[in-house]
Order: structure tokens, then C-alpha cells, then sequence
């Protein structure tokens, strides 16, 4: 028999069942979709932060006390400003170096309070960091030399404060001190995943945040290195000055690769799970289809019977069985992975999870699901092929 | 336990015969063996001139194909299928191409006179017609012998007669050899020859027809 005709036996024995046909692709569409959604919002997470961290600026080494690995406590910082003086000489320039110090405070103008991120900050943030300032300016050097009480608000922050009104030489009470709004950030555009708006963040001269939080503390420090090369040797330099200058403390100097590298790897294994957590599902879905299959062959003893009698080999009413399993799970896999993009797209739109579909991961699921097929469809169609044409003709 | 002990029967081409006995009397079993469906544990069978011992699954599943044609008591049509699929079907197998099965599948029904019913499915005919359509895919593959196990065994007698004329007629006209089961004396008193069946044991009750 061509295998043509096989294929149109099977579309015919589909389509003569097709509320079955449906129900027995439901555990292959749903494990495709799931494979394929999972995947997207996993992707999209990575997406979303790896945007987050680049977002930051280009070359950029972070420096912390203590050391840098997940699980480890949170060391409390020993830096203060004259630090970060010194790290900005190994840098080649005070203007490579930002240093903050921040704390969750109470703003209020005229009667609208709002609880947002205040950070303490050098005028060197808008060259470390890539935050253009909307209107008005960004905090001046003699700003911070003079302790002055002014205040860069973040977009999110200057909108719910003041709404329409402009907010620069307008007043801002932080934590009772009153200051006075000298600019507005321009909006990162980035949603407000877990919570964290960059765009509330609020910046006063990191002279006057110490004053405030009552610290002479510097809990941060960012880095511009000169260029992509030199940045680790730069890192080591900045890491063994400031070990030599509080011997038995430790310090950590990370890149953004190097933030990426584990944030990547963490989603990645995460994604991987959810994938394989999902693919079960799918395992699930080809008992059902052997299920229906070994029905099937039972169903129709009378048919297969019948095609022996008059020509059928064992290999014609196998390959026929085995094509109409495959031909179940790839339609199951085509539309599970209609509904997972679909339903990706409609996440990724209408809710705080960014989702990016995968391709590989809609090439697996079909491919997956066609041997789901295969697999699942041998053990029916083998018995079909084997029955006995008289013991199958007598069956009732 | 032997079903079938000493027949020895040879059916020529244009042969019409009749095998006769009660049920459990071994003519289902012959049938299975003249129809290549079964082959002796003893004994020899030939098909065509060939033993079928010395025959592959797949060279019986062709030699059913290209030298017997079945009619069966419950007809056997695939169900939701129309009358020129059902009778096109064992051209799929020999690879005959879509175009030509339809073709030669037309014919066979002009042929059984159900040339009116070519796209109509089982369910949409009678008795007798479904029969009509089952004789024509039996006829469609230019067998050498058409077997066919109680033909009338599911059809009241007019119906039944009718579709016995058509078997005579085209063992008649086309000189395809007939070999039908009954346990109907009557029915197998038309036949030429009848090969009565009792506990396994044929005996032989007409003379060779002269040629």
C-alpha cells in the first residue's frame, strides 16, 4: 500500500471519530501548551532582568563589602565617602565613581504622601548610569559638597506626588526635612515586576542623605570601567586597595556578566524544570493515546479483518494504526502550541509577566509529540497488524 | 483435534459448487483454507497452482488479493464509507492508483446493477443492495474464485434469490469459479457440485460436470 493512501485511511478514521479524535489529543495539546508557555514566561523572566541589568549602563563594576555568593549574609558597609575618593583616583576619575547610600522614606508634598526608595547620591549617577534627567537638572558636585537640601525625583514619583503640576522648585518633605525638587528623571519604561519601580526611586546629595539616615556610611559603589577589557584587572585593583585599607575586611567587585552569568543560570534551570515539569504531562498524554489506539484496534477487529482478507499485509494494517497515532499527536502538538503562543502573547500583554516565546521550544514540543506518537502508537498497531483475519471476520 | 480430515477437493475455473452441512460441521474451516486465510497443519493446499505452505503472511496476504474474491454473510462494509470506497479497497493494495480503483470500482458496481448507488455509505442501503456492493468488491479484483460464505444467510428469500442469480450469473458470463457455503440443502442443490460436510468428512454427491 502507498503511504499516501495510508495517510488518507487514517485522516478518514480520524474524522469518522472526531469528538474521540479531540478528547484523545487534549493530553498531547495540553502538555505542548504548557511546554511552550512555561518556557515563554521563563525566557521572558530572563529577558526581563538580563534588560534590567544592562539597563544600568555600559562597563559597570559594582563594589560591596563583603562577598558576593548567594546564601551569604549581608555585611554591614565600613565604606565612607573618602572611599569612595580614593577608588575614584584608581578609576582615572571622581566622575567614574557613584556612590549611594539608601533607605526607604516617607515624601510627602502638600498633603500627598508617597513611601519610595531615597538614595543618597555623588552628581556622577547620569554618567555611571544611564538615567537622562526629563526636566530640570540632576544634582550638582556643589550640591553635594555643600550638604544642600535638593531632590531629583524618579518619574513615577515626581507624577503621583504632582501630578500635572510642575514638580521642579516645588518642595518635598523627606522623612520631616524639607528639600527642594531641582529635577525629574526621565521614565525607565519598565514595568513594576515584584513590586520594584526604578522609576520611584528619589535622589538627594549623598551628603545630606548621610546627615539624614544619621550614617557616615556608604553602602555602594558603582564604577564606570574606561573600557570592556580592562574591567576585571580594574575590579582586582579597587577589591586589594580597599582590603589594604581595612585589613580582615573583604571586599567584591562584580561585573554585570558576571550578575548575569548567575541570574542566567538560575532562570535557566528554572525554565528547565518547568519544561520538564510540563513534558510529564505530556507522558500522560501518550498513555491516553495508546489507550484510545488499543480501543481502536479492538473497535474495528472486524475491519482490520476484513483488509487482511482481501490483501492487507501485517505491515499495511500496522503502518495505518501507527499513522493514525502520529497523525493525532502532531495535529495535539500543532494546536497545543497555537494555544501556548497564543496564551504566552495574551500573558505577556495583559499581565506584570513579560513572557518571549521560544522557538526552540515549539520545535521540541512538536518534535516530542510526534515521537509521542510513535511511541505510544506502536504497541496498538503491532497488534493490530498481527490479528488473525478468520478469528477477526468472526468477531462480533 | 482435526477439523477437516481427508477432503480433497478441486475447484477449476467457471466451477460453481456448493459446500453443505450443519454448523461445527468443518465448513467454515474449509472455507478459511480455500480462501488462503488459514493454512493446513497437514496436507497441501494450493492456490493458483502454488502450495501455500511454502507462502510467506505477506505472499497469502497477496495471493487473497489477486486470486479470491470474499463474500461474506454479515457483508462486511466498512461503515461510513461510500459504495465505490468499499469496493475499491482491495485495489489499495495491490496499488492500483486512485483514479483507476475509482474507476474499476464503478464498473464493478454497474456491473452488480448498484450503478445508481455509487457515493451512498452502507447505512443508506438494504440488505440485499449492501450485499450487492459487498459481490462487487469481491468481483472487482478479476478474482479466479468468488467464496462466499452464506450470502443469503442475512437477507429475506427474495432477496436472497436475487442475489444468488448474481453470483450464477457472473459465474455464468465471466466464468469465475463460484464456492458457495450454505447449510441450506436448497440453496446448494443449484450448485453443480456439492460437497457435503459431516463431522469433518466431505463427501463429494455430483459428478464432475463434462466440460
Amino acid at each position: 500500500m502507498r503511504l499516501g493512501e495510508a495517510w488518507r485511511v487514517a485522516v478518514t478514521a480520524l474524522r469518522a471519530n472526531r469528538l474521540r479524535s479531540l478528547l484523545t489529543m487534549l493530553g498531547v495539546i495540553i502538555g505542548v501548551a504548557s511546554v511552550v508557555m512555561l518556557v515563554a514566561i521563563g525566557t521572558g523572566a530572563r529577558q526581563y532582568i538580563e534588560g534590567q541589568v544592562q539597563g544600568l549602563g555600559s562597563n559597570l563594576l559594582l563594589v560591596v563589602p563583603g562577598e558576593i555568593s548567594f546564601g551569604s549574609a549581608p555585611t554591614t558597609s565600613r565604606l565612607t565617602l573618602r572611599d569612595v575618593d580614593e577608588i575614584g583616583r584608581i578609576a582615572g576619575g571622581r566622575e567614574r565613581v557613584a556612590a549611594t547610600v539608601t533607605s526607604g522614606e516617607t515624601l510627602r508634598a502638600g498633603n500627598i504622601e508617597l513611601f519610595a526608595t531615597v538614595q543618597g547620591t555623588t552628581e556622577t549617577v547620569p554618567d555611571v548610569f544611564v538615567r537622562p534627567v526629563a526636566r530640570g537638572e540632576f544634582l550638582r558636585k556643589s550640591d553635594v559638597d555643600t550638604r544642600r537640601r535638593v531632590v531629583v525625583l524618579g518619574a513615577s514619583a515626581a507624577d503621583r506626588l504632582f501630578g500635572d503640576r510642575e514638580p521642579v522648585g516645588r518642595q518635598v518633605t523627606i522623612a520631616g526635612v524639607r528639600f527642594r525638587v531641582v529635577g525629574v528623571l526621565a521614565g525607565t519604561g519598565s514595568n513594576s515586576l515584584a513590586g520594584a519601580d526604578p522609576d520611584l526611586t528619589t535622589y538627594i546629595p549623598i551628603t545630606a542623605a548621610q546627615r539624614l539616615f544619621g550614617t557616615e556610611r556608604v553602602d555602594g559603589l558603582a564604577v564606570k570601567a574606561p573600557d570592556l577589557a580592562t574591567i576585571d584587572e580594574l575590579g582586582e585593583r579597587i577589591v586589594a586597595d580597599l582590603e589594604d585599607r581595612y585589613p580582615g575586611e573583604r571586599f567584591s567587585a562584580v561585573t554585570q556578566e558576571q550578575i548575569l552569568g548567575v541570574v542566567g543560570r538560575i532562570l535557566s534551570l528554572l525554565t528547565l524544570v518547568l519544561a520538564a515539569i510540563a513534558g510529564i504531562s505530556l507522558l500522560v498524554g501518550g498513555v491516553g493515546i495508546t489507550n484510545i489506539m488499543l480501543v481502536s484496534v479492538r473497535e474495528r477487529t472486524r475491519e482490520i479483518g476484513l483488509r487482511k482478507a482481501v490483501g492487507a499485509r501485517q505491515r499495511d494494517v500496522l503502518v495505518q494504526f501507527l499513522l493514525e497515532a502520529v497523525l493525532l499527536t502532531t495535529i495535539g502538538g500543532l494546536i497545543g502550541i497555537v494555544i501556548g503562543v497564543g496564551v504566552a502573547e495574551v500573558v505577556g500583554r495583559f499581565s506584570p509577566l513579560p513572557t518571549a516565546v521560544a522557538w526552540w521550544s515549539i520545535l521540541l514540543a512538536f518534535g516530542v509529540s510526534v515521537t509521542v506518537g510513535v511511541f505510544f502508537g506502536v504497541a496498538p498497531a503491532r497488534s493490530a497488524g498481527r490479528l488473525d483475519p478468520v478469528v477477526a471476520l468472526r468477531s462480533e | 483435534m482435526q477439523a477437516l480430515r481427508g477432503v480433497s477437493v478441486r475447484v477449476a475455473a467457471g466451477d460453481y459448487v456448493a459446500v453443505v452441512g450443519p454448523s461445527g460441521s468443518g465448513k467454515s474451516t474449509l472455507m478459511h483454507l480455500l480462501g488462503a486465510l488459514d493454512r493446513p497443519s497437514t496436507g497441501t493446499l494450493r492456490v493458483g497452482g502454488r502450495d501455500v505452505a511454502g507462502m510467506g503472511q505477506d505472499e497469502l496476504a497477496r495471493a487473497r488479493n489477486e486470486t479470491i474474491g470474499f463474500v461474506f454473510q454479515a457483508f462486511q462494509l466498512l461503515p461510513r464509507t461510500t459504495a465505490v470506497d468499499n469496493v475499491a479497497m482491495p485495489l489499495v493494495y495491490r496499488g492500483v492508483r486512485r483514479g483507476e480503483r475509482r474507476r474499476r470500482a464503478e464498473a464493478a458496481l454497474h456491473a452488480v446493477g448498484m450503478g445508481h448507488r455509487l457515493g451512498h455509505t452502507p447505512n443508506q442501503l438494504s440488505g440485499g443492495e449492501q450485499q450487492r456492493v459487498a459481490i462487487a468488491r469481491a468481483l472487482v479484483g478479476d478474482p479466479q474464485v468468488i467464496l462466499a460464505d452464506e450470502p443469503t444467510g442475512n437477507l429475506d428469500s427474495r432477496r436472497g434469490a436475487e442475489v444468488m442469480e448474481l453470483l450464477e450469473g457472473l459465474n455464468a458470463e465471466r466464468g469465475v469459479a463460484l464456492v458457495v457455503v450454505t447449510h441450506d440443502l436448497e440453496l446448494a442443490r443449484r450448485a453443480r457440485r456439492q460437497l457435503r460436510m459431516r463431522d469433518g468428512l466431505a463427501e463429494l454427491t455430483t459428478a464432475e460436470p463434462a466440460p
